[in-house]
């Protein structure tokens, strides 16, 4: 087969964005890792589901996130009870990712309806247009729209004291260093 | 009239769009963190064992 070679080269080169965007989605390295090999080792079986000339990134995301979100179900109804959500029985995300820097915004990534946040990201990180965000997560370019405002509105209330508090610090030190 | 504009400009609505501003700054920045490690061995030796399996 002589694409062979382009298409591991192709599936190679995508790896860094399916990492990012994993963990950004499950918030946790280690899983990320599993599920960015899970997504290689589908698509390598069904390499003949891929259209050449589409865009590959997008198809390997397609595939990652069909399984994170049979994943999530899965998960969803073995550890959630009556009172407690699922992003309330993930340890700490920095202590997981060992990306202290983020470790707030990750948090509050978690705190997100699963629809909300791969829009999100897929759109306000991964660099996806709406429309193929849209053919992503297989609904309508509105929805994906209206997703990823909720999901701004969200973090901005989850967020903000925060970075009100940040603001505030910088500010201080400003007037100190004046004095 | 800049005058008009700056009665449009609450002092709430620019905040909001600091807040905007700054958590998309860190989302790319989250994200481009994890870009930037690159390709674990891991992954490129299974796509190896892989393509040889084909050969």
């Amino acid at each position: 087969m002589p694409a062979q070679d382009d298409m591991r080269e192709a599936m190679l080169a995508a790896v860094p964005n399916l990492r990012a965007f994993a963990v950004s989605l499950c918030g946790d390295m280690d899983r990320a890792n599993d599920l960015v090999q899970e997504t290689l080792l589908r698509a390598w079986a069904h390499q003949d589901s891929f259209e050449p000339g589409t865009n590959m990134s997008a198809w390997l995301f397609t595939i990652l996130r069909n399984h994170f979100r049979t994943e999530y179900r899965k998960r969803r109804r073995e550890v959630e009870d009556a009172d407690g959500g699922y992003a309330e029985r993930l340890t700490s995300p920095e202590a997981q990712t060992g990306h202290v820097e983020f470790g707030e915004l990750r948090e509050a990534l978690l705190h997100l309806p699963p629809d909300q946040r791969e829009a999100l990201i897929l759109v306000g990180a991964s660099g996806f247009s709406y429309e193929e965000a849209a053919r992503i997560c297989e609904c309508a370019v509105g929805t994906i729209k209206s997703r990823v405002n909720r999901a701004r509105k969200k973090l901005a209330e989850l967020l903000t004291i925060e970075l009100e508090h940040e603001a505030e610090v910088e500010h201080e030190l400003l007037i100190r260093r004046a004095v | 009239m800049p005058q008009t504009e700056k009665l449009e400009e609450s002092p709430t609505g620019r905040l909001s769009r600091d807040i905007q501003r700054k958590i998309g700054q860190q989302l790319r920045a989250m994200y481009t963190d994890v870009v930037n490690e690159g390709v674990p061995d891991r992954f490129a030796d299974l796509l190896r064992r892989l393509d040889d399996k084909n050969k």
